[in-house]
């Protein structure tokens, strides 16, 4: 029997699951309608653990884990909330906010941003941290779309998207820590990339207000990202 | 000895400030200045962000006139986009324009300034204030607060939301109106109009009490600033810049908005946050002007309106000939400017386009610099914007209302401190009635500044020496 049509069964919560060889914690969460907080995390993209918004405790194991990229595993007790969960997770969302210049009355993402909506549903009242206010500039040299760094999370969908859906990989990460951002080709102008096809589908699947099309107003920019799962689907059929 | 007196903080108001009273040896005052005492910077912070953000981040310089922000802002960016806006649009900013109007004025009106007027300048300060009046005058406190909540509501009703809507954009707005908001927003006209009415003839018929105050109240010569409609009549959106001086007669006229800066200068003082414009043709200080809901009246050569117009030529009567000169009548003329908003929201809304659905024009940045100009409830209100070739703000410089009242809000409380302060016996009643020449001109100070905080102001009498022998602060 092949790895892909093995059974395995584990418990996520005390609930007696089953899922196939090779699916995520997450995955399989989500099929018995478990929801998990997840930031960096898009269905259709190549899942890389970076916001650790979804980390989960397993019985046995002093680390907590990523459910995006923790494959279950027969046997294994999975708990998905817990009062040090809910505080890492809003810790997480804390430091976001504190890292960059979040200004969401004044963003064009307004009330269509997944970073807020996870801190609303997380309950996070105050950053309990110091907000950096790192001097950050806006690339608005793209015809129609424009990246303010100052809203962005790191979370690669828009490297994921450039490179796996639409395979011009223009989007790139540079740097370490603190000084981590996401560039353009060789860190120039977006306007100026040579490889950027204008598709627009980093725009689409960015959580936030960093990536915007141009001329919209404060909360005027929705993302409609619900194109990846039928353009992976669709592709999956062609192959 | 001589003497300073300090008013620190003035209240009811909105922003944050000081008066100092300066006495001289016989503790009689000789001068008197208003500080601003809150910095915000928002010319500065704005810098680097794309120009379609405009509206919505200086909005937030205010939250009692977010509306004139949005007005001036995005007429700004209409200008660096180079469009005309779609008519309706145009009707539909009108509309919550003076929706703003009509709240603002309300909250100056009955909730700062008229426990003055209905308790008296010298009543007890710990119940001189809305719920005092509301304690003793029910009736007019309910007027008041209705007049105000009409006029929030029909902010929310347009825009989504009563305080910072993000409806106003670049190009025109968001959301065209719906036949429903429309009936919605004419039922409580006919209700705001008898307001206005009863009220404008209570204050005529109490100004009888006032005598000392109309006269010392900051009453005195000074040209006045305004926009008005290309026939010359009230403007509170577009139109032209016209002065006028006390004869009423026109300094200037035809003025375009987009170069006020060739007519206004700026001057900044040591001992305030807030800059001094003047008319630059006359220099500083003489170019000393006054904005607002006194200016327009003085400015304009009739409302427009049927019913505003009649109470034009009864505020006009207020002085043989010439401009309405005494600060006290801003009361007055933010009644009919009431009166008049109300009628002019109901011919908009009868308007045949009103209700059409193209109401946004779109285009890229086709200029480098961009000017918008509106009346805020306070006044002239100038937004000024300069990008590079990706749209992104590269200066910003904003004239607030308040700030054109500078130099006569100065000159005002100087004046009534003349005549009410005795140096050596300072009574509360006399420092309030010197800051109520301040609340004449219903400043906003958060706006003016574009700075951080509540309102409250304090007065500081400075004896001869610098030294300050008294301070009251609330």
């Amino acid at each position: 029997m092949n790895e892909t049509n093995q059974i395995i069964t584990f418990k996520i919560n005390d609930l007696d699951v089953s899922a196939a060889a090779g699916q995520t914690i997450l995955d399989v969460a989500r099929e018995h309608g478990i929801g998990i907080p997840t930031l960096c995390f898009l269905k259709g993209l190549t899942p890389i653990g970076a916001c650790r918004l979804c980390l989960v405790e397993i019985k046995g194991q002093s680390k907590l884990l990523p459910a995006c990229v923790t494959r279950a595993a027969e046997g294994m007790e999975v708990i998905t909330h817990s009062p040090r969960l809910q505080e890492y997770r809003k810790t997480i969302i804390e430091l976001l906010f504190a890292e960059r210049n979040h200004v969401c009355a004044v963003c064009v993402s307004n009330n269509h941003c997944e970073l807020q909506d996870k801190a609303r549903a997380l309950g996070v009242t105050h950053i309990r941290v110091p907000y950096r206010y790192p001097r950050l500039q806006v690339d608005a040299s793209h015809m129609r779309f424009s990246a303010d760094h100052n809203r962005c999370i790191l979370c690669a969908r828009c490297v994921r998207v450039c490179d796996e859906i639409e395979g011009a990989h223009t989007w790139d990460v540079m740097g370490r820590g603190i000084d981590c951002r996401v560039i353009t080709d060789m860190n120039q102008p977006w306007g100026s990339s040579d490889t950027c096809t204008s598709c627009g589908k980093c725009v689409h699947v960015c959580p936030t207000g960093t990536l915007t099309e141009k001329g919209v107003a404060a909360a005027e920019m929705k993302k409609r990202g619900q194109f990846l799962p039928y353009l992976t689907a669709m592709r999956g059929t062609k192959s | 000895m001589a003497k300073t007196v300090v008013i620190d903080p003035i209240t009811r108001i909105e922003g944050h400030s000081k008066i100092s009273i300066f006495l001289d040896d016989r503790d009689q005052v000789a001068d008197a200045h208003f500080h601003v005492t809150q910095f915000r910077g928002f010319e500065k912070f704005t810098e680097g962000r794309p120009f379609q953000e405009m509206p919505a981040i200086t909005a937030r310089i205010c939250g009692i006139c977010p509306v004139s922000h949005l007005m001036a802002s995005s007429k700004a960016c209409d200008d660096l986009m180079a469009v005309k806006i779609p008519p309706t649009a145009v009707k539909l900013r009108r509309l919550m324009n003076l929706a703003q109007l009509t709240q603002s004025h309300a909250l100056s009106f009955f909730h700062l300034s008229s426990p003055d007027f209905l308790l008296g300048f010298d009543s007890d300060p710990a119940q001189r204030h809305v719920l005092g009046v509301a304690a003793k005058f029910p009736e007019i406190a309910k007027d008041g607060i209705w007049l105000r909540k009409y006029g929030q509501q029909v902010i929310e009703w347009l825009g989504g939301k009563r305080v910072h809507p993000a409806w106003t954009v670049p190009g025109g707005v968001n959301a065209p109106l719906s036949d429903e908001v429309r009936a919605r927003i004419l039922e409580g006209i006919p209700r705001g109009i008898d307001i206005a009415r009863r009220t404008l003839d209570f204050f005529k018929g109490a100004q009888g009490q006032f005598k000392d105050e109309i006269e010392y109240f900051a009453n005195f010569p000074s040209l006045f600033l305004g926009l008005v409609s290309p026939e010359g009549h009230l403007e509170h959106y577009d139109g032209y810049l016209r002065v006028v001086d006390s004869d009423r007669k026109i300094i200037a006229d035809k003025l375009e908005p987009t170069a006020y800066h060739h007519h206004i200068g700026e001057a900044s003082l040591g001992d305030s946050y807030l800059k001094s414009p003047y008319f630059k043709p006359f220099g500083y200080p003489g170019g000393m002007y006054r904005v607002g809901p006194l200016a327009r009246l003085n400015c304009c050569d009739r409302c427009g309106t049927p019913l505003a117009d009649k109470e034009l030529a009864d505020f006009r009567a207020l002085r043989k000939e010439g401009a309405v000169l005494s600060s006290f009548y801003y009361h007055h003329a933010r009644l009919v400017e009431i009166l008049f908003a109300l009628e002019r929201m109901a011919e908009l809304c009868s308007a045949p386009d009103i209700l059409n659905t193209h109401v946004r024009a779109v285009a890229n940045p086709n200029k480098f610099e961009g000017v918008g100009v509106s009346e805020a409830p306070r006044g002239t209100l100038f937004h000024h914007y300069k990008i590079n070739e990706q749209g992104l703000i590269t200066w910003a410089n904003l004239i607030v209302a308040t700030g054109n009242n500078n130099l006569a809000m100065n000159k005002g409380i100087a004046q009534a401190a003349k005549h009410f302060v005795d140096g050596a016996n300072v009574k509360e009643g006399a420092l309030n009635r010197v800051e109520a020449v301040i609340r004449c001109y219903d400043p906003c100070l958060s706006c003016s500044t574009h700075a951080l905080g509540q309102m409250p102001i304090k007065l500081a009498i400075v004896n001869a020496n610098g030294d300050t022998v008294r301070e009251i602060s609330r």
